[in-house]
């Protein structure tokens, strides 16, 4: 196991040529009194600089899960890491120390959370805790840290910083809240962003601001940004590559183009069908029938097959596992190449 | 801020009025003769009632008495005992004792509640914490005449750490002291337990791991901070309670407080001596509870007074 300073920057031997951000096979359980929860069921993606990878999925699919996991702060208990790995460069995140561990997050990998209000502590002022990071990472002085803060407020667009670095969470509205959560996270100029749901409690106006923010600085400083969310109008400016999860585990990957283009997964294809769109105003709007499973009791086959108006006798008998289809692209199902092409018709009989 | 306190302030008026009258007019409206048995054997002499029936104005109406009354209280003049001695000097010599106990049992509140609170809290279901539990419970629903008793046999004559009763020091006063505040410090330790427990699975808290805080500042700092901010306003309520005297404990202890001089006042019909005590408590508390606001204020930011 290779070994880094917890002070210093990690950098293990193999920065190089490793991936920035490498989830293998990772899977998590929550054990309850009800019963054991498999959350994430062999998740596996990488992350490059620079690049922005959406996990889409609905709640309860496990896209917060493993962000959690790797971040290294998933309630335990009832949340317990089962296997796989969390690779940030090369080293292993999972097999560290926690006093190691600690050292890359915030300084490494850095996560927003969904809602800024409770997520950001009532009794501190916002300055005194992004000043934090400086001063308990980098040991700056109350003074440097606190230059240091007003300049990353301005950086994030809260306007008047200066007189405001003093004001408590309270005080702030939705986005500018958001937006210190946002300066937080990118105090220590991490590698990789985690968002999970950066917009989700926001007003609609507001979230294409906060996602505008989010993405120019993501291109200033070349970082790796997972976007975790359930809006596919979300992630379709923004995002280079999706994930779409169900049930704990990936059902389709490829790039933002190719999966609006024609998607290759009967969950895939719901979900974009489920969006509104202004050219179908008035019609119904299509919505995939039936709930997500029971994470206690996720069905024998394939876990969507009980909402698949696709679903065969082979869904019933065999879990499809995730396969490439074409470069680039990964689908999880049978059928795949059949939804893709949109001839679904043909392998019905 | 400013405007909030004296609006605090003025309201204490109608308050202490209201309280006072009631107190006035329910020690004087009991039944039964208050010069009876005064005099020893015999019966009082005749001149002796019509001279205390007018140094006390009780041939007026009662709202007469009353104002009369309070005409005084307000110039100071708290009156006089039956016996003839000044209320303020024995209000003034009892009154330390009373604060003295009454802060002995807020420093076990605080220390040893806290601790306990936030010991359990971090183990969550682990001995201490179920330790926490059980003898809370068991603090809490025995009468407090019966731990002082057991703490006088136990503490004081058994073990002979420390003095069985008041002797005029403070040193005197630990025990006592103690007895007087451990239903609250039981409160106090639930309370920071829950509290603590509540907030470590917070949000924020989550937030301050995943910014790399150490664990000891993630506790230390973030989840401390929030989980004693009811925990401190509901010491300084009981500490207002406590300097009202504890007629209980003062009594197991032989302690010369406020509490005892109430208890005498009211067993022996003194009406001068029970109502000026009580004005006395009553803006004591009120004073205490404004502060108790104030300090609330001062330690959540999310609450302003306007």
């Amino acid at each position: 196991m290779a070994t880094t300073e917890p002070s210093a920057a990690p950098r293990p031997p193999d920065a190089g040529a490793a991936p920035l951000l490498e989830v293998d096979d990772l899977h998590v359980e929550f054990r309850t009194r009800d019963g054991v929860a498999k959350a994430v069921n062999g998740v596996s993606y990488t992350l490059s600089e620079g690049e922005t990878l959406a996990v889409l999925g609905e709640s309860g699919s496990g896209k917060s899960v493993t962000a959690q996991a790797i971040m290294g702060i998933l309630d335990t208990p009832p949340g317990y890491v089962t296997g796989g790995a969390v690779r940030f460069r090369g080293q292993d995140l999972l097999q560290l120390p926690e006093e190691e561990r600690r050292a890359y997050r915030g300084r490494s990998v850095a996560m927003i959370f969904q809602d800024a209000l409770s997520s950001l502590n009532p009794v501190f002022p916002v300055g005194w805790q992004i000043a934090e990071m400086f001063r308990v990472h980098e040991g700056l002085s109350k003074k440097d840290a606190r230059a240091r803060t007003v300049d990353l407020m301005d950086q994030v667009r809260i306007p008047a910083a200066r007189e405001r670095v003093n004001d408590y969470p309270h005080q702030f509205s939705g986005g500018m809240r958001q937006r210190i959560m946002i300066a937080m996270s990118i105090a220590l100029d991490p590698d990789v962003l985690i968002a999970d749901e950066p917009t989700t409690a926001l007003d609609v106006t507001v979230q294409a601001q906060i996602m505008n923010l989010l993405a120019d600085l993501q291109r200033e400083r070349n970082m790796g940004m997972i976007l975790i969310t359930h809006d596919l109008g979300v992630v379709a400016d923004v995002a280079d590559t999706i994930e779409v999860m169900y049930s704990g585990r990936i059902m389709e990957q490829a790039s933002v183009h190719d999966i609006y283009g024609a998607p290759a997964h009967p969950y895939t294809e719901g979900l974009l069908r489920s969006i509104p769109r202004v050219d179908l105003k008035g019609q119904e709007l299509s919505a995939i029938k039936g709930l997500p499973p029971n994470l206690s009791r996720i069905p024998e086959g394939c876990e969507f097959r009980p909402r698949c108006p696709y679903a065969q006798q082979i869904c019933h008998d065999t879990r499809p596992p995730l396969l490439e289809i074409a470069p680039g692209r990964f689908s999880a199902c049978h059928f795949a190449q059949e939804v893709l092409e949109g001839d679904f018709d043909n392998a019905e009989q | 801020m400013g405007r909030y306190v004296i609006r605090r302030l003025l309201q204490m008026i109608p308050v202490v009025i209201g309280t006072t009258f009631i107190i006035y007019t329910m020690v004087w409206a009991l039944p039964g003769d208050p010069f009876a048995g005064k005099c020893g054997d015999r019966a009082c002499p005749p001149a002796y009632i019509s001279m205390m029936t007018a140094e006390y104005n009780l041939d007026e109406p009662l709202l007469v008495q009353y104002g009369l009354y309070m005409v005084d209280l307000m110039q100071g003049n708290f009156g006089e005992t039956f016996r003839g001695t000044e209320i303020v000097n024995e209000l003034l010599q009892r009154y330390p004792t009373t604060v003295q106990l009454a802060v002995i049992a807020i420093v076990f509140e605080l220390v040893i509640g806290i601790a306990a609170g936030v010991v359990a809290g971090l183990r969550r279901g682990g001995f201490i914490d179920n330790l926490v539990l059980v003898s809370t419970l068991v603090v809490v629903s025995i009468p407090v005449f019966v731990i002082g008793l057991v703490a006088q046999i136990v503490v004081g004559v058994q073990l002979g750490w420390l003095p069985v009763t008041y002797d005029g020091t403070v040193y005197s006063l630990i025990l006592p002291g103690f007895v007087l505040g451990s239903l609250s410090l039981a409160y106090v330790a639930r309370l920071m337990r829950t509290n603590l427990v509540e907030n470590l699975r917070s949000d924020y808290v989550r937030t301050a791991t995943a910014k790399g805080m150490p664990q000891k500042r993630v506790i230390g700092v973030h989840t401390l901070r929030n989980s004693l901010i009811p925990v401190v306003t509901f010491i300084g309520a009981d500490f207002g309670n406590l300097l009202g005297g504890a007629i209980v404990t003062e009594g197991i202890f032989n302690i010369p407080g406020v509490g005892n001089m109430i208890f005498r006042g009211i067993r022996d019909r003194e009406g001068a001596t029970v109502t000026a005590a009580v004005t006395i408590l009553v803006l004591v508390f009120l004073l205490v509870n404004l502060f108790v606001d104030l300090l609330y204020a001062a330690l959540d930011p999310r609450i302003r007074y306007e």
